[in-house]
């Protein structure tokens, strides 16, 4: 568990009131000089990752309604309750499967970037499809926050998403939220809090390969790829990428950098021990 | 146990494996999504609102309709633009140019301060700056929160998907449509853009091709020669839509050169097969109005300005002294603009155009200032000025200067709205491109090219209106 900052990050007296948890949000803007926690912003391209990133970072950048807007990572802070936040915002993409330079970096950075948290944005309009990222993401990490944006559009469309239901299927938390208008931006905070202290233990669906063969491939693999690079956490997910012959991560198991990037200092350095 | 017999152990695997067994995950992962969908999503009645979303989707992608309102709204946005800018701007002029040099120039002249340091400071640095402040804020403040809101409601996606359909049929990537309507914002952000496409080949098209998107520091050189010249030749009453005309006509001309260059590319030096790709339109959102208003003057209009009085300031202090520094009675800027001159008389503009052309390559926002600013140090003393410096010129006084001591005439104002559209890329995306390509050959072509284009196709334009006997 990752103590408190500083004193320096110490909000005013009514901010620490455990009812009034906005006012524990503290917009760090681009300058998260000091950061305790790393927390990625991951989804579809334009199901408002962007605009999620901007209510929690008080920037201001402009998002637009498109697809493929943001075509690097942008990063940006934020305070809460007493734990400073650096956020990444990644690429919109469909897949962690496919080989173009922006899901490149979406895929490199919760591989390699280990971030302590990724919220996961979802657009409760296009349910299926957007699930299928959270699947490949879950495959990676289950220390994920899903949030379910855009309900209020699903609900003019008459679609009505139980997002308990979905919270089960997942093994992780789901927020339903309408983050162009800040609506559940607090239970957001709250479910990335918990996750990033441990006060919820997720339990991210791991997705059986119906392929007998193809699981036994993927078991092998893996338990090679824990003793050569013990702390890896999704050794499972590795070994898929191996069999499918993913030079990246080929290159990266050959030359150590996969055993590297597991212990020491990453994109961003890891908080000291926090729940793993 | 070590790292190359994980390698091999899972090249061995792979072998026993079915070559579609990649298709396998894949399917176990949609189909795992799919029962997951199913189980959380109920759907209520029937929408309306879906309908009222494929009409507008229907009317705004169409193959002719779709076009035509292209065309309409930009013209609107345009006009808007025009129209509301004038006043502001002839405000603006007053107090900061006309009124604002005077009152800093009595506040100096008790302090002897010697007489290059106040010609540096204030007929060079101050004046450039104010100049760029009164003629782009206001058209700025107006076009872009009108263009954002476009952008948010989700209709600049439907442009995408309008000009896909071209791109593929240029030999481009269709995701080129939405590198250039970035462009149409700002080049080097266009360019950065870029990366969406995966292949090598349609991403260098892009990237050469994206500088003839005009972007925000090239729509106020367009705006007002449209508005000075153009507008000028109709009855008042017509002035702002022909000046709005022009404009779009000019925009269009971009995408169009856009498209056979990215053509001609594709058929030359960068041949190879187009990829396929589907391009998902984003559900119509209401736009946030005051916050677009906002966001767009914050993170637009104010980065713009800002940018330009950055680059304007060390340009006006640049063209102070090339225009007080003298070799043999003419200043330096005079003989720039004399070596320049052929060249500008046979492109239909003349040598101080194309002399500005050459101090602005850091940002083309400073493009009109020192144009003007030149020209009154170069031209014939019929304004009293003194070298380097701007006075009492406000935006309706800029058609007098530019024809009368520069002699400009249609010609010149046509010529230099397409030199606007087809020249170099500032300096800023000229960077860009090179840290995306990495390449100092392909950065040459992307710098090169356009410019070369312009100097051809300016140079027919006035061939032709020459022995048309036009001018």
């Amino acid at each position: 568990m990752t103590a408190a900052d500083s004193s320096a990050g110490t909000s005013p007296a009514c901010g620490d009131c455990v009812l009034n948890n906005v006012s524990n949000l503290r917009e760090l803007g681009v300058s998260p000089a000091g950061h305790d926690i790393v927390a990625a912003v991951a989804g579809n391209p334009n199901t408002g990752k962007s605009t999620v990133f901007n209510a929690l970072t008080g920037l201001r950048r402009h998002v637009g309604n498109w697809s493929g807007k943001t075509v690097d990572r942008a990063e940006g802070g934020f305070e809460y309750r007493r734990r400073r936040y650096k956020l990444v915002d990644l690429p919109g993409t469909h897949s962690l499967l496919s080989t173009s330079h922006d899901e490149d970096i979406a895929r490199d950075f919760l591989l390699f970037g280990r971030p302590d948290t990724t919220v996961v944005v979802v657009d409760a309009t296009r349910l299926e499809r957007d699930l299928n990222l959270v699947l490949q993401i879950l495959q990676i990490t289950d220390r994920v926050v899903c949030a379910l944006n855009l309900v209020d559009e699903a609900e003019r469309n008459g679609l009505a998403v139980d997002s308990r239901h979905l919270a089960r299927e997942l093994g992780v938390p789901v927020v339903p939220m309408v983050a162009r208008r800040g609506t559940g931006m607090t239970e957001l905070l709250e479910a990335v809090e918990q996750v990033v202290s441990g006060a919820i233990t997720t339990r991210g669906k791991r997705v059986q390969h119906r392929d007998n063969r193809l699981e036994q491939a993927v078991s092998r693999l893996s338990e090679q790829l824990e003793r050569e690079f013990p702390g890896v956490a999704n050794t499972r997910w590795i070994a898929l990428r191996l069999l499918e012959a993913d030079p990246r991560v080929e290159r990266a198991v050959a030359d150590g950098t996969l055993g590297e990037l597991s212990t020491a200092a990453t994109l961003a350095a890891p908080p000291g021990g926090n729940t793993t | 146990m070590n790292r190359s017999t994980i390698l091999d152990e899972a090249a061995r695997l792979r072998a026993e494996l079915d070559d579609d067994f990649r298709d396998g995950i894949v399917e176990s992962l949609y189909a795992e999504s799919s029962r997951i969908t199913s189980t959380t999503l109920s759907h209520r009645d029937t929408p309306a609102r879906t309908t009222w979303d494929k009409l507008l989707d229907r009317a705004l992608t169409h193959r002719v309709w779709g076009f035509v309102v292209m065309g309409v709204l930009l013209f609107g946005v345009f006009w808007f633009t025009i129209a509301g800018a004038a006043a502001p701007s002839g405000l603006l002029s007053t107090l900061l140019v006309e009124h604002g040099h005077g009152w800093l120039t009595r506040l100096v002249s008790p302090l002897h301060v010697p007489e290059w340091l106040t010609g540096l400071l204030l007929d060079g640095v101050y004046l450039s700056t104010a100049w760029v402040v009164a003629v782009m804020l206001p058209p700025m403040a107006i076009f872009f929160p009108l263009f954002t809101i476009l952008e948010d409601f989700g209709y600049l996606p439907r442009v995408a998907f309008n000009l896909d359909r071209l791109f593929a049929g240029s030999g481009a990537h269709g995701k080129q449509a939405l590198s250039m309507m970035m462009g149409y914002g700002c080049n080097a952000a266009g360019v950065t853009a870029t990366r969406i496409i995966d292949s090598r080949r349609e991403r260098l098209i892009a990237v050469i091709t994206n500088n003839f998107s005009i972007c925000n520091g090239r729509w106020p050189v367009l705006i007002l020669m449209g508005t000075v010249f153009l507008g000028k030749l109709v009855p008042p009453a017509f002035a702002g839509l022909v000046a709005a005309g022009s404009v779009v006509t000019v925009a269009f001309l971009g995408v169009l050169v856009t498209l056979l260059v990215s053509w001609g590319l594709s058929k030359t030096v960068l041949r190879g097969e187009t990829s396929v790709y589907s391009l998902e339109l984003p559900p119509y959102r209401p736009p946030r109005i005051w916050w677009t208003l906002y966001t767009s003057l914050i993170d637009r209009t104010l980065k713009v300005l800002r940018r330009a009085v950055t680059m304007a300031a060390p340009a006006g202090a640049a063209i102070w002294v090339i225009s007080n520094v003298t070799i043999t009675e003419t200043s330096l800027a005079g003989h720039l603009a004399a070596l320049l001159a052929p060249l500008g008389w046979l492109m239909g503009l003349n040598g101080i155009i194309l002399l500005a052309y050459v101090v602005a390559i850091p940002a083309n926002e400073i493009i009109i200032p020192t144009i003007l600013m030149l020209t009154l140090t170069l031209g014939p003393g019929l304004f009293a000025a003194d070298s380097g410096v701007l006075l009492e010129l406000g935006a309706a006084e800029t058609r007098t200067v530019l024809v009368r001591a520069g002699g400009w005439t249609l010609l010149t104002a046509v010529n230099l709205m397409l030199f606007t559209l087809l020249h170099n890329p500032c300096g800023t995306t000229i960077l860009t491109i090179w840290h995306e390509t990495r390449s100092v050959k392909w950065t040459t072509v992307a710098t090169l090219l356009p410019v070369g284009l312009g100097i051809v196709v300016t140079s027919l334009t006035a061939a032709v209106a020459r022995s048309a006997g036009w001018v």
